[in-house]
């Protein structure tokens, strides 16, 4: 071979720890621990962000794969927002003839005219503009190009890429107006948010906007540029919906700019004194899918009661009673098809819905999710949304609402996953429509939302000792640019069960469990997903006792990759959505199913397992330095109540709220210097701000702070909490028995004992 | 024999199912226009093999009863298991996830040996 990429495995994985963010395996790693014995456990990492497979060494045969009792599966986050992406404009997009696959860093060059496909092994030919590379301004040196020196890449897509013209950014907002969604107040701040944010909505000039409200009848607005103030036209029949005007009701943003604003500053008032009670969903959405037909674009629809009028209207199907029930959670799955078709029928349209729930009561979310799940769109819910009794819930509407409205957005997409011969795709995971065996349709898609697929090996690796991955996102930018990013990864194969165990990704293994136990969850019912999560830590346990022969030790022996595994089964069989025994509201378990399937692999990890940082000994050491501003980088605690102690201060990073832990014998200065008082007593009991002062600490403690929410799509809420007082009693019960600060090893330890014991 | 006729009309439903699902399989349909199609086929499918079975059932021929008796059973559990926001038993939004494009095809399949080989035993009888 002329150029290959990595001659041996130990580059292999040198260069991976650059690449795709696979850290180099030592022999660290094949060392067994046994959790009797170990305390401190601390996650592994840090990991590629985008690309994760749960097995960094892939076996070699299904057999092998089955004598692990891993599941093998991949969790991608294909449109992350990324600080660099080298973008190709050259006119030839490189790609095998047979598979399709783009040309990636991981491909072998045979010589300087030819090149060997690493997921079908098929040799192409080098077409001659590949030879030349812009970059370096040099001739002859294929490899040396963008293409192949980086793993995601971005390239400009020509007019074979393009089903129809590209198109223009198209956003219609449908509005419940019932005297619910008036008591509950939340559309005032809906018009305040878009109006401020009205000139970062991404697009271009071609960009259009729509607005539709509804309560028993459908409201439309007529927005034409000309005319003196908005015209509202009201379609009673909500039986047989038709669209009163053709092209008035999505106008150029541009072009009719004040009449927007004028309606979104009269929207509030306008309704400030209705009397209906009714909601029409079902009709609101049938004529928001006519008017978004022509275009496509995105559908945000905001919701606040069961949806009671027309079609789709939907019972109240909770049993108060059985929120605490150990029994099977009935009604998780969805009541009615209408809600389903509606989204495929968007999706053929390219018509993304985008669902906000903000409702006190039961609003059977499990059948209203269907409008966002096959349409790739996204959902929110406020549960007890109100916006005088409730600021908790507004103000994360309102920061949710800005980066809604701001972030980036991909049109008309549709999204392929390819991997080396012999590896197929048999599941998917997240908000998408599997159009056919791999391709996978995608409305609209945004920066917050992952996927995860399973895999299984059909034929043995035994061609090759390098197995890769490829997903190929085509979508149309918000500018009306037709693009294709490209992610790709590149694994070892290998033949040992030790190997795989040491490569084994802990998190994203109980990330891909989480998504199937849900699924599981719905299928057969929640104590049978539980078992089944049980099992995989025992499945596990007894695979490892019988491979690793030599050990004679009793106690609670995993491979060191794995070492967290029953923790996190354990922290995942508390969280919302699959626990039992404890009161949990159904639409509120339904949406935890939600956020489980669609949020990013970082995120969902804090969820289930917080980061625990102390605070009060921060200090500079391997801080980074980023725009002139040191971010330090305190090091992560084991999470356990052991680590927290009275004189210190601790941070709580639960992905979506941060908590500071002052302990009652903090020093005078940290309580001085970083939260401005004098002395413990007089900490006010609810505190949500890190105060500004001009103090080292100070600045270092918010840089810190401001590092950690800008890492995160959704910015959360911080609260300061303290020992035992009174109003911020819920806050420090809520702290102290979050699943995780329990003596969370011991249970760990017992709980697994007792059922390997009993297994085994 | 009128039972010649639902066996054989049974047959033919059975190798549309099979060429519709391998249709889907390669791509020629997309999910929506197959699982349609499919569905319109369903409680067809299951009155005629009622309908036979009831037949057999009526004319005393215990052992073919006996043998077509589990497939209606099977049809009609089917048909009943479906969860409430599916729509129908072939749902375009399952079908390519977690195999079941395989399976319905193996169901198919087995269904087809079994119809041919009660029309073997009604040959030989």
């Amino acid at each position: 071979m002329w150029w290959q990429p990595f001659p041996n495995l130990s580059q292999l994985s040198a260069a991976l720890g650059g690449l795709s963010g696979v850290p180099e395996l030592e022999v660290e790693t094949l060392r067994p621990v046994n959790l009797v014995q170990e305390r401190n456990l601390l996650p592994p990492g840090p990991w590629s962000r985008t690309f994760r497979c749960t097995l960094t060494s892939i076996p070699q045969t299904q057999a092998l794969l089955n004598k692990a009792r891993l599941p093998l599966g991949l969790l991608l986050h294909p449109f992350r927002d990324l600080q660099q992406l080298p973008v190709i404009t050259s006119n030839t997009i490189v790609r095998c003839r047979t598979c399709r696959t783009y040309i990636n860093p991981f491909v072998t060059f045979l010589d300087q005219r030819r090149w060997k496909c690493n997921l079908c092994y098929r040799v192409n030919d080098v077409p001659d503009e590949f030879m030349y590379n812009p970059v370096t301004r040099s001739y002859g040196e294929p490899h040396r190009r963008p293409e192949v020196q980086n793993s995601t890449v971005e390239f400009i897509a020509s007019s074979d890429y393009m089903l129809r013209p590209p198109q223009p950014a198209v956003y219609l907002f449908v509005l419940d107006v019932s005297h619910n969604a008036v008591e509950s107040g939340y559309l005032k701040y809906f018009c305040d948010s878009l109006l401020e944010n009205l000139d970062k909505l991404p697009g271009n000039g071609r960009c259009r906007v729509g607005f539709l409200t509804f309560d028993s009848t459908i409201h439309f607005y007529n927005l034409q540029n000309g005319l003196s103030q908005p015209q509202m036209l009201v379609v009673s029949d909500i039986h047989d919906v038709f669209i009163p005007s053709h092209d008035n009701l999505m106008v150029n943003l541009k072009e009719s700019k004040e009449l927007v604003k004028e309606l979104l500053a009269a929207l509030p008032s306008m309704f400030a004194h209705t009397r209906e009670s009714q909601s029409a969903l079902g009709p609101a959405l049938q004529a928001a899918f006519k008017l978004m037909t022509p275009t496509g674009g995105r559908v945000s629809v905001f919701q606040t009661q069961l949806p009671t009028l027309g079609a789709g209207l939907l019972q109240s199907r909770e049993d108060p009673n059985q929120r605490s029930s150990t029994k099977a959670v009935q009604h998780l799955g969805p009541a009615t098809d209408f809600y389903k078709k509606l989204a495929l029928d968007c999706s053929g349209q390219q018509i993304g819905v985008d669902l906000f729930l903000l409702s006190s009561q039961y609003s059977d979310l499990s059948s209203l999710a269907c409008m966002s799940k096959f349409s790739a769109g996204s959902v929110f819910y406020y549960p007890s949304f109100h916006h005088v009794h409730n600021p908790a819930q507004l103000e994360k509407f309102q920061r949710d609402l800005e980066r809604y409205l701001t972030r980036k957005i991909g049109f008309e997409a549709v999204m392929r996953i390819r991997c080396t011969k012999g590896l197929s795709i048999h599941t998917f995971h997240g908000n998408l429509f599997v159009r056919s065996t791999d391709m996978l349709s995608l409305a609209n898609v945004n920066p917050d939302s992952a996927f995860a697929v399973q895999m299984s090996i059909e034929d043995s690796l035994a061609d090759s000792s390098l197995a890769c991955f490829q997903a190929a996102l085509l979508y149309t930018s918000s500018k009306g640019k037709r693009r294709i990013r490209v992610h790709t990864l590149c694994l070892p194969v290998v033949t040992q069960l030790s190997e795989v165990y040491a490569g084994a990704d802990v998190q994203a293994i109980t990330c891909l469990l989480a998504n199937m136990a849900i699924d599981r969850s719905v299928s057969s019912g929640l104590p049978d997903a539980r078992d089944a999560l049980v099992n995989a830590v025992v499945d596990l346990v007894g695979a490892y006792r019988t491979s690793v022969s030599n050990l004679q030790q009793n106690g609670l022996v995993l491979p060191s990759a794995m070492r967290l595994f029953p923790l996190y089964i354990l922290a995942l069989l508390k969280q919302k959505a699959l626990r039992t025994g404890t009161s949990t509201r159904l639409d509120e378990r339904v949406f935890a199913m939600c956020q489980f399937k669609t949020e990013p692999l970082p995120q969902l990890m804090r969820l289930m397992h917080p980061d625990l940082y102390r605070l009060d000994t921060i200090s500079d050491q391997g801080a980074l330095h980023l725009n002139d501003v040191i971010v330090p980088q305190p090091q992560l605690l084991h999470l356990s109540s052991e680590r927290l102690s009275r004189d210190g201060t601790f941070l709580l990073d639960c992905g979506s709220v941060l908590f500071v832990w002052v302990g009652r014998a903090c020093s005078d200065v940290f309580l001085r210097d970083v939260l401005g008082v004098h002395d413990y007593a007089s900490l006010p009991p609810s505190m949500n701000h890190i105060p500004e002062l001009d103090t080292p600490l100070s600045e270092r403690i918010r840089a810190f702070l401001d590092w950690l929410q800008e890492n995160r799509a959704f910015s959360c809420p911080l609260h300061v909490i303290r020992y035992f007082r009174l109003p911020t009693t819920h806050y420090v019960i809520r702290f102290l028995s979050s699943p995780y600060i329990k003596q969370t090893n011991k249970n760990i330890v017992s709980f697994n004992q007792s059922s390997v014991v009993h297994r085994l | 024999k009128p039972v010649f006729g639902f066996v054989f009309s049974s047959h033919l439903c059975l190798s549309s199912l099979i060429i519709t699902l391998s249709d889907l399989e390669c791509d020629y349909i997309n999910a929506r226009a197959c699982c349609s199609k499919l569905n319109k086929w369903v409680i067809p499918e299951m009155i005629g093999q009622c309908l036979s079975t009831m037949l057999m059932l009526v004319s005393m021929h215990w052992f073919i009863f006996l043998l077509n008796f589990p497939v209606a059973v099977w049809n009609i559990y089917r048909y009943v298991k479906v969860p409430m926001g599916n729509m129908g038993v072939f749902d375009p939004t399952e079908i390519h996830n977690r195999g079941q494009l395989k399976s319905h095809m193996k169901e198919s399949m087995i269904k087809l040996g079994y119809h041919l080989l009660c029309f073997f035993i009604y040959l030989y009888r």
